[in-house]
């Protein structure tokens, strides 16, 4: 199927800029150690090599959340497959939120991850989420449902990653 | 790092908050999709656009041939902490204490 549309309107970018080195952000994003102490903070497992899987784990608030509130939350929240790791620049992976009914409805998404140091320490890390047929899971990493307890999609998991290793305490204290 | 003072004067543009509105409405556009939108050269549009990109407000890629433009919420969600969600929260700190106080009157 040939198609001569100009934009690309299902993909999300975000850019932030942190005062870290590259290889701090690439662990921050691969090892659970860290990637549990930010955003959603569920434990995330890379098996880092194309083909390698990748699952991103429920946390225990949201267990906790799922049995005040009455609503089944599985062990795995995210499900992918890792296409490309060349630590500490770039990361590709599939994406597919399980957890949720509506998002599992969801066309498998790309997610890529790139690293790139610029002047004084700083380094630029933008996330390239490519959702084209994932509208439940865009709304979601787009911050829609950040006032009924969903999150606050990527935007949020980056500042939160950003105040974690600029000041060695993310949001979740 | 891209201080306050250069998001905000990013932001104290017309036609530049005219292009933030245009990608948020359709994300990743062309500079001759979002050009065609405004009554001003080329030229005009891609000097904006670049202010926004040096304000990291607006972030740019190459799919194939074409170069896209897509809008970065990361720093107006980090504005809206900054300077807008502490004033939101003491506004409904202060409602909460005076319907506490006005019920306590009550009883």
């Amino acid at each position: 199927m040939t198609e001569t549309i100009a934009s690309n309107a299902a993909t999300q970018v975000y850019r932030v800029y942190i005062k870290a080195a590259p290889q701090a952000i690439w662990d921050a994003i691969t090892q659970p150690e860290w990637n549990s102490r930010f955003g959603y903070g569920g434990r995330g497992v890379f098996e880092l090599r194309p083909g390698g899987a990748y699952r991103g784990y429920t946390s225990d608030e949201m267990k906790e959340a799922g049995r005040k509130g009455g609503f089944p939350v599985p062990e795995v929240a995210i499900e992918g497959e890792v296409i490309e790791a060349a630590p500490p620049k770039r990361l590709v992976l599939t994406w597919h939120m399980a957890m949720d009914a509506n998002t599992a409805a969801d066309a498998v998404t790309r997610l890529t991850y790139e690293i790139e140091p610029t002047s004084g320490g700083v380094t630029r890390l933008t996330i390239i989420h490519d959702l084209t047929g994932a509208p439940a899971a865009a709304d979601i990493l787009a911050g829609k449902y950040e006032r009924e307890g969903a999150g606050g999609g990527w935007s949020w998991v980056l500042s939160d990653l950003k105040s974690l290793l600029e000041t060695g305490a993310g949001f979740m204290g | 790092m891209i201080d306050d003072d250069r998001i905000f004067k990013a932001l104290a543009d017309e036609t530049r908050r005219y292009l933030l509105d245009l990608l948020f409405k359709r994300d990743g556009r062309t500079l001759s999709e979002l050009e065609s939108k405004l009554a001003m050269t080329r030229f005009g549009v891609m000097k904006h656009l670049r202010i926004l990109e040096e304000a990291n407000l607006v972030v740019t890629r190459r799919t194939g041939r074409k170069k896209l433009h897509y809008l970065n919420p990361v720093p107006i969600e980090q504005i809206h902490d900054r300077w807008i969600a502490k004033y939101r929260g003491r506004d409904v700190s202060m409602l909460i204490d005076l319907k506490r106080s006005l019920e306590e009157e009550q009883s």
